[in-house]
């Protein structure tokens, strides 16, 4: 099989549904003439013509609308919203709008539209380097997917293109280079399913997109010291899917969560708050959870490493699970 | 432009009023609940430009939206089973008087966050000229987008202008000049009073009287012409004045009884009566036939509404998803 990078997965998936189904069409910011912010399109706008990809000027909200107007008189977008910061602007669409339109018609209309949302830092300080997974795993009326391997990234990408209900795709710039092997023909993975991606005795590792290579790189060196962790991918964070996440939890009866996110409240604190009530007899040790720091996202490049999660820092919250250490965490 | 049949316009604006008139009865007798905004004395404007529409265009406005319904001839039984919050609604009961809704009828419904729904006609409009250039289908059709002069002060009302100007798409914009945005007067939200002139570096627009249906109407055909030509969008301000408060709850302290009482004459339902009267179309005779007609047909959805069911509990957890997993 093809070993791959996450881009690459991506867009062999996007080219793919764009070749299939003539409805499907790209809408962004520089997706044409910089042909493409990140590179996940590029060359797009030769294979396929400026009108199944087309530039939007900077007005999220705008071209989010644009979308989802068009999702229901029956097209396909795909908005790419170029980062989750600028999608912010665009979250009256998505939350008032997508997400509400085919339940408060009493199913009238249907929304089938792709959000795109890259998060990602690297020296860009605190308005360009932030997660809202959360904010959009809340909303009843949305899906909201996210990835951690290639093999997912293409299968999810063409299960969410096709669709009927608005789908937030959380990718990360981080995750684009990451390797893995995917088939070269087409398929999809199924939204709403969480993944066991290994099996382990000692404690489960709950994550998702970004942070799931990094799970995997600090579960082998867990092996290397002797201790046997089991990876759950959530993949999809809304409508979540704990069966796979108990079902571990039962095995090991420990778990560490692994998001990149503020800690408090986030997606990581759902997860954290099943296992207490779904898993209660299982619970052998605290549950931990690893994810930014606290504050928000400083430029400097050692302040910015020592905030963001390393496999390191799951080495050390399982290690700290495993010796029943309680967590505390730091809000200021 | 089809011809104006100025009886059928006399009587689908009685049918609005009549309709609101018996929403504040129900509304009093706590049998709807919410919000619910009244179109009393707007009507000439919905009947006026909705009646330019042919079936294959298309209608989106916000939560004032009674009376653009009524005038695109969605039902009144399912509309007033909507307001009681019953199964038989437009919406099964989940939208209530701000959503109502007929995808049959290309209403592609009444939408409660001031501003944002014009970006969603702007994206209906996007998706049919989609499907003339890409999809090769031959649809015509035309979006016209109702909003109020409240809503042309934000962010999403000029990603709306902008986008549809850039793209040249087949929309007509049509705000309702109430002089009110809420509570706060014309002039106190805005420093362009004269709204169409704010969406004239990017289209051709203009200020009409929205009190006159026969004017309405001309000025909106001449803009949907406009728009299916593919000479892309068009702006229409309609002049006219809200007779009711800005929803059934409203104390009104913004404006006195005699501001309302010197506007009455302008009523857009007593200006189309004279006019009838004076050109002969119309008899008191007629007039009361009409009335009493119109009066029926209200009190049947009302009728039709009380007897429906209340939807069932299960109803809560359907329509989430078009898919659930
Ligand atoms: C974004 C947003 N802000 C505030 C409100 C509350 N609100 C509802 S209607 C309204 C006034 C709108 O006035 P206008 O657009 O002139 O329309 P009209 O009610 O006069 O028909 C306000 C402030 C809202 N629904 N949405």
């Amino acid at each position: 099989m093809p070993v791959i990078t996450f881009m690459e997965a991506l867009r062999q998936a996007l080219r793919d549904a764009m070749h299939a189904d003539e409805r499907v069409f790209i809408i962004g910011e520089d997706v044409v003439h910089y042909d493409s912010a990140y590179g996940v399109t590029k060359g797009f706008v030769k294979e396929f013509g400026d009108k199944r990809i087309r530039d939007m000027p900077i007005a999220e909200a705008g071209y989010a609308g644009l979308g989802i107007g068009a999702a229901m008189n029956g097209l396909r977008p795909v908005v790419e919203m170029m980062t989750t910061n600028f999608a912010l602007l665009a979250l009256d669409m998505i939350v008032n709008h997508a997400a509400k339109i085919h339940y408060m018609f009493g199913g009238q209309f249907t929304v089938p539209i792709v959000f795109r949302l890259p998060n990602g830092y690297g020296q860009l300080s605190a308005t360009h380097s932030q997660a809202f997974d959360n904010y959009y795993a809340y909303i009843p009326g949305l899906k909201v997917v996210a990835p951690g391997t290639p093999y997912d990234a293409k299968g999810m990408m063409r299960a969410a293109i096709e669709d009927p209900d608005p789908v937030i795709f959380i990718e990360h710039t981080g995750i684009y280079s990451v390797k893995g092997e995917v088939p070269e023909e087409s398929y999809t993975v199924p939204i709403g399913k969480s993944n066991l991606l290994r099996d382990g005795k000692d404690v489960t590792i709950v994550c998702y997109g970004r942070m799931t290579p990094m799970v995997q790189q600090a579960a082998e060196k867990l092996a290397e010291e002797g201790i046997d962790a089991a990876i759950v991918d959530l993949r999809t964070l809304r409508p979540l899917d704990m069966e796979p996440v108990i079902e571990s939890f039962r095995k090991t009866n420990r778990a560490v969560i692994a998001t990149e996110e503020w800690t408090s409240v986030g997606v990581g604190a759902e997860i954290a708050a099943r296992l207490y009530t779904e898993g209660f007899d299982y619970i052998d040790a605290p549950i931990w959870r690893v994810g930014f720091d606290e504050v928000p996202m400083p430029y400097a490049k050692n302040l910015e490493t020592a905030v963001v999660p390393h496999p390191e820092s799951v080495i050390d919250a399982v290690k700290q699970v495993l010796a029943g250490k309680t967590q505390r965490i730091r809000q200021q | 432009m089809d011809k104006q049949d100025l009886l059928a316009d006399y009587r689908t604006m009685l049918l609005i009023r009549s309709f609101e008139e018996h929403c504040q009865q129900q509304y009093t007798r706590a049998r709807i609940g919410g919000f619910l905004h009244l179109y009393v004395g707007q009507e000439a404007v919905a009947v006026g430009a909705i009646g330019a529409l042919k079936p294959q265009d298309h209608l989106v406005t916000h939560y004032r939206d009674h009376g653009h319904a009524l005038a695109r001839g969605l039902d009144p039984q399912p509309l007033m089973a909507e307001l009681f919050g019953r199964q038989t609604g437009t919406s099964k009961g989940k939208g209530g008087s701000m959503h109502f809704a007929d995808d049959a009828k290309h209403f592609w419904g009444g939408y409660a966050i001031v501003g944002a729904h014009l970006l969603l006609a702007v994206g209906i409009a996007y998706g049919i000229q989609y499907k003339r250039e890409v999809l090769g289908q031959d649809d015509d059709g035309v979006v016209m987008c109702f909003f109020g002069d409240g809503a042309t002060n934000g962010g999403e009302f000029y990603e709306a202008i902008s986008l549809a100007a850039l793209y040249k798409l087949p929309i007509v914009f049509l705000c309702e000049n109430n002089e009110f945005a809420m509570g706060t007067p014309l002039s106190v939200h805005t420093a362009v009073t004269e709204i169409h002139k704010k969406a004239s570096p990017f289209m051709p627009g203009e200020r009409i009287n929205g009190n006159d249906v026969v004017e309405v109407r001309e000025k909106a055909s001449a803009a949907i012409e406009h728009a299916r030509s593919g000479q892309g969008p068009y702006f229409i301000e309609a002049m006219t004045y809200r007779l009711r408060g800005h929803s059934a709850a409203d104390p009104q302290m913004y404006r006195t009884r005699e501001d309302i009482a010197a506007r009455r004459s302008n009523d857009p339902i007593e200006l189309l009566k004279q006019k009838l009267l004076d050109e002969g179309l119309l008899d008191n005779k007629k007039a009361k036939k009409i009335e009493s007609e119109v009066e029926k047909e209200v009190e049947a959805a009302v009728k039709f509404a009380e007897e429906s069911p209340a939807p069932e509990l299960s109803e809560a957890w359907d329509d989430i998803y078009a898919q659930p997993l």
